[in-house]
């Protein structure tokens, strides 16, 4: 049990700072997810904290222990890899119990551990093979239990779950999150699967080149997203980001060649927006309405195409070069004309600055 | 298509090469029993043990076959198999800068010097060490020789290992030592085992650093050992014991490659999921 501080970490890999100026406060017992696109350096930030790697700056500390220059072992952490790194030569029993062996733990103690750790994950009947007669789903369950068998303070994942197929992915989900709750250890799971971060974790943590975008609950990162690099990256599918301008009190949508208006009561437009300059507008696509008419404050659009994907429908339109997805909670996309009309929510509109950051 | 013409021209062509590869391997397998051998290829008329009883009671000959190539070539293999795999581990996995320049200098050096060009200041550098005369100082300078390419296998075998086996390691606690042991040198293994055999096969054959460097007569090994089979006055060669010595000098080579590709069947077996 042990809160993880990273304050001003920095690492640089030759002239590329793959994670830069990174603080980050995890509490303890908290499951925390780094989320972002590949080369963002949420898995260097991970390989800092276990000691994989060593920071050109900055300062780890692990409960009350400055671990910065501590090597792997002397930090007592545990992490699962992605391609679970199973020791081929190994039974699974002795990939489980490596870590109490190396310990120096007695040979019956040892077995007797494995084996209570090896129930929960219901992998008992597997101890005496070896990992290469596993399936994916239970060589991923050994290396959670190779993890979970010495009682480390921090447990970290390193995309844990990106071997499987899309159905033992939703099951380890769940598992995972039940077992960090059972054991109640503090996580660090690394992610660029915005649905998983979103399922597993109590805190996410969203990177992009080395920095820290924004971080947050996922409720937190959802409904007020900073910046629009989060607003794109977080909700499947992302939020709608439109170019926009002020004019006379109306937002003007510019769509290339075409531009269309909507009024929206000031009280609901941040003071930051400045009538001369363009903005960028954001509404999940949840938020817009379709219409087969016109009426006041909707916009015109061409149907681009439509998605029935079971539990909801898509409905992506088209306005000048712009495309603006739309989200039905019904099972099948009504049919629809090819000119049809869009209303945005306007309390659910975001405004951004040209830099992308937050208008408040 | 082929004329009929082609055809026959082909084939007897074919059979002249393998004619000319395969008749001294029947002639290996035939005069050993053959008690009046000649270098013609004959099948033995009257086949015998005779030529290897002469052989085993050959003190001085089965001492190098039974003892000094045992030591010598396992005592190259195993030096220079232990040696290899540290160096390739820490070449592979350590940040040394201009390390393959290093290699490939080392292996045109092991590859072009050594041998007959280097065998004086060999010479005196085991001299000057008192190692003349001793299966030490055999052993060493064949491990020197074929160190660079043993390690040069071996580092391309751990290259291909992923480094998170090492890494798991790491985190759960292991020392370096200890996972040099338990992970790195297990997972190694069969590339290790390949340049064992490679290693002892060619200790095995080595003649000319042994027949420099030993004075005894009674630790020299069995390739040079054959030089009993020569008769001290006139200097000709006794080919019908040679030939029966050639054979126990050959077989051991041959039963350990079949043991091992038998018992470990050079491969790789993975846990990674890829």
């Amino acid at each position: 049990m042990a809160s993880i501080t990273l304050s001003r970490l920095r690492k640089m890999f030759g002239k590329v700072a793959a994670v830069n100026d990174v603080s980050l406060t995890i509490a303890d017992g908290e499951f925390v997810a780094l989320l972002g696109p590949s080369g963002c350096g949420k898995t260097t930030t991970l390989r800092l904290i276990s000691g994989l790697e060593t920071p050109n700056s900055g300062s780890i500390h692990i409960g009350e222990r400055d671990v910065t220059a501590l090597p792997p072992r002397s930090r007592d952490v545990a992490m699962v890899f992605q391609d679970y790194a199973l020791y081929p030569h190994m039974t699974i029993l002795d990939n489980i119990a490596y870590p109490l062996k190396v310990r120096g733990v007695p040979r019956d103690d040892l077995v007797a551990q494995v084996q209570s750790v090896a129930q929960n994950l219901q992998i008992s009947e597997l101890l005496m093979r070896r990992p290469g007669q596993l399936s994916g789903g239970q060589q991923q369950r050994a290396a959670v239990a190779r993890a979970v068998v010495h009682r480390a303070q921090v447990f970290l994942f390193d995309e844990p779950l990106s071997n499987l197929d899309a159905k033992l992915r939703l099951e380890a989900r769940a598992f995972l999150r039940h077992l960090q709750r059972e054991v109640g250890i503090t996580a660090v799971y690394v992610t660029h699967d915005q649905a998983e971060a979103m399922a597993l974790a109590d805190k996410i943590v969203i990177m992009k080149d080395g920095k820290i975008m924004q971080v947050g609950t996922p409720l937190d990162v959802y409904r007020r997203p900073l910046n629009t690099f989060v607003a794109s990256f977080i909700g499947s599918p992302p939020m709608n980001l439109l170019p926009c301008c002020l004019d006379a009190g109306q937002l003007r949508i510019l769509a290339g060649d075409t531009t269309q208006t909507i009024s929206v009561s000031s009280a609901l437009i941040p003071a930051g927006v400045d009538s001369g300059r363009p903005f960028t507008l954001g509404i999940r696509p949840e938020h817009v309405s379709v219409h087969t008419l016109p009426a006041a404050d909707t916009i015109q659009a061409t149907l681009y195409v439509t998605q029935t994907l079971g539990s909801e429908a898509l409905v992506i339109a088209q306005v000048g070069d712009l495309l603006i997805t739309v989200r039905l909670f019904q099972d099948e996309a009504p049919p629809l004309p090819d000119e049809i009309y869009l209303s945005f929510a306007p309390d659910r509109l975001f405004f951004y600055d040209q830099d992308g950051q937050i208008l408040q | 298509m082929k004329t009929p013409l082609q055809r026959i021209v082909l084939t007897v062509f074919v059979i002249a090469v393998a004619a000319f590869f395969v008749t001294p391997l029947l002639w290996f397998v035939f005069a050993p029993f053959n008690p009046q051998v000649s270098l013609a290829v004959t099948i033995p008329q009257n086949p015998s043990l005779a030529n290897f009883a002469e052989v085993l009671n050959n003190s001085l000959a089965m001492r190098g076959l039974l003892q000094n190539s045992v030591i010598i070539g396992v005592g190259t293999m195993v030096g220079t198999s232990l040696t290899a795999a540290l160096a390739a581990y820490g070449l592979s996995r350590g940040n040394v800068p201009g390390r393959d320049l290093l290699i490939y200098v080392l292996i045109l050096f092991s590859s072009v010097v050594t041998g007959t060009a280097s065998m004086v200041p060999i010479f005196r550098l085991v001299f000057t060490l008192g190692l003349i005369d001793t299966h030490a100082g055999v052993i060493m300078v064949m491990i020197g020789g074929l160190l660079p390419s043993a390690i040069f296998i071996v580092r391309d075998f751990v290259d291909s290992v992923p480094r998170s086996y090492e890494e798991a390691a790491m985190v759960a606690g292991a020392s370096p030592m200890q996972i040099f042991r338990d992970v790195t040198l297990p997972i190694m293994q069969p590339g290790i085992l390949v340049v064992g055999v490679w290693v002892l096969v060619n200790a095995w054959g080595a003649f000319l650093i042994p027949f420099i460097l030993l004075r005894n007569p009674d630790l020299l090994p069995a390739s040079v050992t054959f030089y009993t089979f020569y008769d001290v006055e006139s200097g000709t060669p006794q080919i019908r014991l040679i030939s029966a010595y050639a054979v126990l000098y050959t077989l051991p080579v041959i039963l350990l490659y079949l043991l091992i590709n038998w018992r470990y069947g050079f491969r790789f077996f993975g846990g990674i999921k890829q």
